[in-house]
């Protein structure tokens, strides 16, 4: 891709300074690099003392890594911001739709607009969910929309994540960090907070507790244990929100209702909000050798005794042979053209659509209909021969796993590196909360970037970093 | 063409070592229906307590028990009324939640292989409701009722293969057969009032395929026949995990008994 | 509060505990190898005895040489009670239990573990001892300073309390158990140089040099010892001060919670029947008899607790 390929949020198309960034530039301009540099320092430090730490997944206990984190804010007018949310809010309502319609009626299909093989067919769907009504109707609790962007006014939809988002501690930890580090920068922008996120997490759980559960519910966080990758994050998120941090063993099914061990005996719980896998949820009714649920639990949940956030089977919703309907769905139950676009996609289970994959690899990103963090993926343009070789054997033996989308040109934000600002590729997902009364979504979110040059991984199990994202007030 | 039945049923688990915690689901509560009426129905337990009670994804009226801590010996009994009518097996529009396409995915115990192919390739008739009925009539002829020659875990390839089984195995492979056909099919668990005794020592199992134009209609390969009045329809499923009597979780309690009297008397 | 978040918290403080139990004991160690001139190597198997970990380290198959032992308690993750390994313990514990611990106290567990890792992450030549061994006691002192500072005195608090005594109690009570001999009257030769040392390792290996100096003055009397580490209330690793500590806890626990467990009771019994005594009838009893039984009654009182306060399932 050359250069003028490419939007930087920062320089636009054409070394213009866009007017977001003014006050940023001003700033910067007046600092030493090496004042900064000791700043980007100290921000390590920071982070592996309050170890904020994500742990790699087949590696010994005691790798707990940092995701490097960059200065610079990645920063978004208010204007921009208003377009993205409404298009946000749009998508999560449908999502939230879909979701209800595919457990019960499956209007959808019967209208012809989805094929009943896309859920027939598809292992995300979870049979025990059939004619569940959670609580307040509320099946994604917690929604983390990946967006990207590749001009002014042009965002994507990369990826729906309706199971369990993760990355929001970041979001809330590079502001605190950044607030710590540069007070003066916050002084002069007006930049919208992101630090009421876990107290409104508390309440939208707590407004979507079961009928019976009184005017302050019990809410806990479910966590598989300490060596769960995002361990750091279900355990700040508890704290954050003053609840319990709970795993599998702590609970039980106690008089009908699933309850913790407390040292003074068992304490029923309103509202989990459960950082476990559906598989592993129940071993009464799911995998039974799981030892990280809690048997009875969705027995408990079918009787009404308990929400669990978010509703197991969501991940119906962002499995990646549907997100290509993704505009059907918005259309069919908001009655609404689209806000937020998809990125154009092949379904290479359709013979036309593989043959076009399989003619323009070189092009094109593959992905793995159920794969993510990145894995058992192909960027085309990127790829070594052998690998693309790989790639067209694997299509051709199981088409319906993969689907293949144009390689975008992501939009690049500066990091602050040895040769001073330098473009890098980002991305964006914000975080939304769903309650019966309102979707919430935090100004910015969380943006990832990669910093290794020309890189559209980003990733943070590929060595991607972070960055504070700023929605300005206008 | 109706009938009184009186069913009264004890499954008696007996642990050698106590039980430290232990769940268990019990799919034991018929519904009463166009075709039956169900009164006077209870469900007690010893050595545990009924915890909860819900509706599944079959609409099967469900309990969850808690085993008692320490437990050696759990008694599940259940005992009521019913009053049946023949339908000639059909059991009618399919209303449930779960949609009929769910009915169409072959399961672990379903999954087929050679041998059902081989069954559901002789199936022959004009109608849909003509070709189950011959379907009936090759596993029949295929498959030989034997009590005790079957293991509880086998599939319906399994049971095809071997060529014999149980009332459990005969729909299973009914349903597999009926789903490689691309027939909508379950798995149902009840009783069955025996016209030379009362005492039984086992629930009975049919299986259920959609027609079009009649809906669900039974289909009980081990007594070549469509249900009758002497059959109580208890729960339904994908295949007999999912609509099982009992099924459970444990930890401690560990060399299981079990033994189960069932009572299926008609009134006088 | 969960039952294993208690367990957590109990945990977390007995492994900082016991991190500074040993590497006070290899300061021990030290300090009599450079003071005596004949083989050290005894000595050592007496170190690592006291530490509880000598069977451990035998099964390790290694000589017991001075350098051996001395990695054997720092370092080895081998053994689980080596200084690197409790305070990892310590701090896994601590992520465990993370939403009950202030921002300061996480922050300093998490210190000393980055700490420990660093200057334990090679072997430890006998010059650089001091120095490590300095850090990681002001780190694991940050600790317990951040607990003091910051933490509410809650049940919680209480938990982390109980967590750090019954870990020193048995401390104390295991180096008592192994050195009892040395106290007892009928080898009392007064002035030996041999007893003075030994009579020395024991007071230095509860950091009580000092504390026994402003009670007793400069003579070491084996019966002073004894009812110094033992019976006195003033003395914070004495048998009677930790178990009355912990008594304090479990009676703030049972306000708390509005319950009268079974191990307040067992707690009360320790107290009254063993510590609230003069040492000439602990004497009486047999020493090494009276310690064992103490030993044990801890152990379980340590047991009842963890079913008291539902720790497992």
């Amino acid at each position: 891709m050359k250069d003028e390929d490419i939007f930087d949020e920062m320089w636009g198309r054409h070394e213009t300074l866009r007017q977001p960034y003014n006050l940023f530039k001003h700033w910067f301009d007046g600092e030493e690099p090496a004042r900064l540099r000791a700043k980007q320092r100290e921000a390590e430090e920071l982070f592996r003392l309050t170890g904020i730490t994500f742990n790699v997944y087949g590696r010994a206990e005691a790798e707990e890594r940092l995701i490097p984190f960059d200065i610079v804010p990645r920063i978004i007018s208010g204007l921009e911001w208003q377009r993205l949310s409404r298009g946000i809010e749009q998508r999560v309502r449908a999502i939230n739709a879909f979701l209800h319609d595919i457990y019960h009626g499956q209007e959808i299909i019967k209208s012809g607009r989805l094929p009943e093989r896309m859920i027939a067919d598809n292992d995300a769907f979870l049979p025990h969910m059939i004619g569940v009504n959670p609580p307040g109707g509320v099946y994604t609790h917690i929604v983390g929309i990946d967006l990207v962007r590749t001009d002014d006014n042009q965002f994507y939809v990369l990826e729906d994540n309706a199971r369990t988002p993760s990355g929001v501690s970041y979001m809330l930890e590079n502001r605190e960090t950044m607030l710590q580090m540069f007070p003066e920068l916050f002084a002069s922008n007006r930049v919208k907070r992101v630090e009421t996120y876990p107290s409104d997490l508390r309440s939208s759980l707590s407004a979507c507790a079961p009928p019976g559960a009184g005017s302050s519910p019990t809410v806990a966080v479910l966590t598989p244990g300490i060596y769960n990758s995002a361990y750091f994050e279900h355990a700040f998120l508890a704290d954050q929100m003053g609840v319990e941090l709970v795993e599998g063993h702590d609970l039980s099914v106690v008089d009908g209702r699933v309850a913790m061990r407390t040292t003074q005996g068992y304490q029923p719980i309103d509202v989990l909000y459960r950082r476990v896998d559906d598989d592993f949820l129940d071993p009464l009714n799911f995998n039974p050798d799981s030892a990280l649920g809690v048997p009875g639990i969705m027995d408990v949940y079918r009787a009404g005794g308990i929400t669990i956030a978010n509703a197991p089977g969501t991940g119906i919703a962002d499995d990646k042979a549907i997100y290509s309907y993704m505009p059907e769905i918005v259309e069919f139950y908001t009655g609404e053209r689209p806000l937020l676009e998809n990125v154009p996609t092949w379904r290479c289970s359709e013979p036309d659509a593989l043959a076009y994959v399989l003619d323009n690899l070189e092009e094109l990103v593959v992905k793995e209909v159920h794969g993510s963090g990145g894995y058992g993926m192909l960027i085309g343009p990127t790829a070594t021969r052998k690998d693309i070789a790989e790639f067209r054997k694997k299509l051709r033996a199981r088409p319906a796993n993969y689907i293949a989308q144009p390689t975008l040109a992501l939009s690049t934000v500066p990091v602050f590196s040895r040769a001073g600002l330098s473009p890098r590729h980002v991305d964006l997902r914000p975080f939304v909360l769903v309650s019966p009364q309102k979707v919430n979504i935090t100004p910015g979110g969380l943006t990832r970037v990669a910093l290794k040059k020309g890189s559209l991984v980003v990733n943070s199990s590929q060595g991607g970093g972070t960055k504070d994202t700023w929605v300005l007030e206008d | 063409m109706t009938m009184q039945l009186t069913i009264d049923h004890t499954t008696t688990y007996r642990f050698e070592e106590p039980v430290h915690t232990g769940l268990q689901q019990l799919r034991l509560t018929p519904m009463t229906t166009h075709f039956q009426t169900v009164s006077n129905w209870v469900v007690y337990v010893d050595g545990g307590h009924l915890d909860l009670g819900f509706f599944d994804h079959h609409r099967n009226h469900v309990d969850l028990v808690t085993l008692d801590r320490e437990a050696t010996e759990v008694v599940i009994r259940c005992r009521g009324d019913i009053e049946t009518t023949d339908t000639n097996g059909v059991v009618g529009r399919h209303f449930d939640p779960a949609p009929l396409w769910l009915f169409r995915r072959q399961t672990d115990r379903t999954r087929i292989g050679p041998a059902i192919r081989r069954l559901a390739r002789q199936v022959e008739g004009e109608t849909e409701l003509a070709r189950m009925h011959n379907l009936m009539a090759v596993i029949a002829g295929a498959v030989e009722y034997n009590t005790g020659s079957s293991a509880p875990d086998w599939t319906a390839e399994d049971v095809a293969t071997e060529g014999h089984g149980v009332c459990q195995d005969h729909a299973h492979v009914f349903i597999a057969c009926a789903r490689e056909l691309n027939m909508p099919a379950r798995y149902v668990s009840g009783y069955l009032m025996m016209d030379d005794r009362e005492e039984q020592d086992a629930m009975h199992a049919w299986a259920e395929t959609h027609i079009e134009g009649l809906g669900w209609v039974g289909f009980d390969v081990s007594n070549a026949m469509c249900p009758d009045e002497r059959y109580v329809r208890v729960a339904t499923g994908l295949d007999y995990p999912d609509a099982a009597p009992v099924t459970g979780t444990r930890i401690g309690g560990s060399s299981e008994a079990l033994s189960v009297q069932i009572q299926v008397a008609q009134q006088q | 509060m969960l039952g294993k978040t208690a367990n957590g918290l109990y945990w977390m403080y007995r492994y900082l505990e016991r991190a500074e139990a040993t590497s006070r004991l290899v300061e021990t160690g030290q300090r009599i190898a450079l003071t005596r001139l004949g083989s050290s190597d005894a000595e050592w198997r007496s170190i690592l005895q006291t530490a509880g970990m000598l069977q451990s380290f035998e099964a390790s198959d290694e000589e017991v040489t001075k350098d051996a032992a001395i990695d054997w308690m720092l370092r080895s993750r081998a053994n689980p009670s080596s200084v690197l390994t409790s305070i990892e313990g310590a701090r896994q514990n601590a992520r465990l239990v993370r939403t009950a611990l202030t921002h300061e106290v996480w922050e300093a567990v998490n210190g000393c573990y980055m700490t420990a890792r660093e200057v334990l992450a090679r072997k430890v030549g006998e010059r650089d001892l001091p120095k490590v061994m300095g850090e990681i006691r002001q780190r694991t002192a940050l600790v317990r300073g951040a607990t003091h500072g910051t933490m509410m005195r809650n049940d919680i608090y209480n938990f982390a309390r109980i967590g750090t005594f019954l870990e020193r109690a048995d401390n104390t009570a295991r180096i008592l158990d192994v050195k009892y001999y040395v106290l007892l009257p009928t080898v009392m030769s007064v002035g030996s140089s041999i007893d003075n040392v030994q009579w020395e390792t024991i007071l230095r290996s509860v950091s009580a040099r000092g504390g026994f100096r402003m009670t007793y003055g400069n003579d070491y009397d084996p019966g002073d010892i004894a009812s110094f580490l033992i019976l006195d209330r003033r003395m914070p690793r004495s048998l009677a001060f930790c178990v009355g500590k912990i008594r304090d806890n479990l009676e703030h626990l049972c306000r708390t919670y509005g319950t009268t467990p079974e191990s307040l009771a067992r707690v009360s019994y320790i107290q009254d029947r063993y510590l609230t005594r003069d040492i000439d009838s602990v004497f009486d009893d047999g020493l090494h008899q009276y310690i064992q039984t103490v030993l044990s009654l801890i152990g379980g009182l340590g047991a009842q607790i963890e079913i008291d306060y539902r720790f497992y399932e």
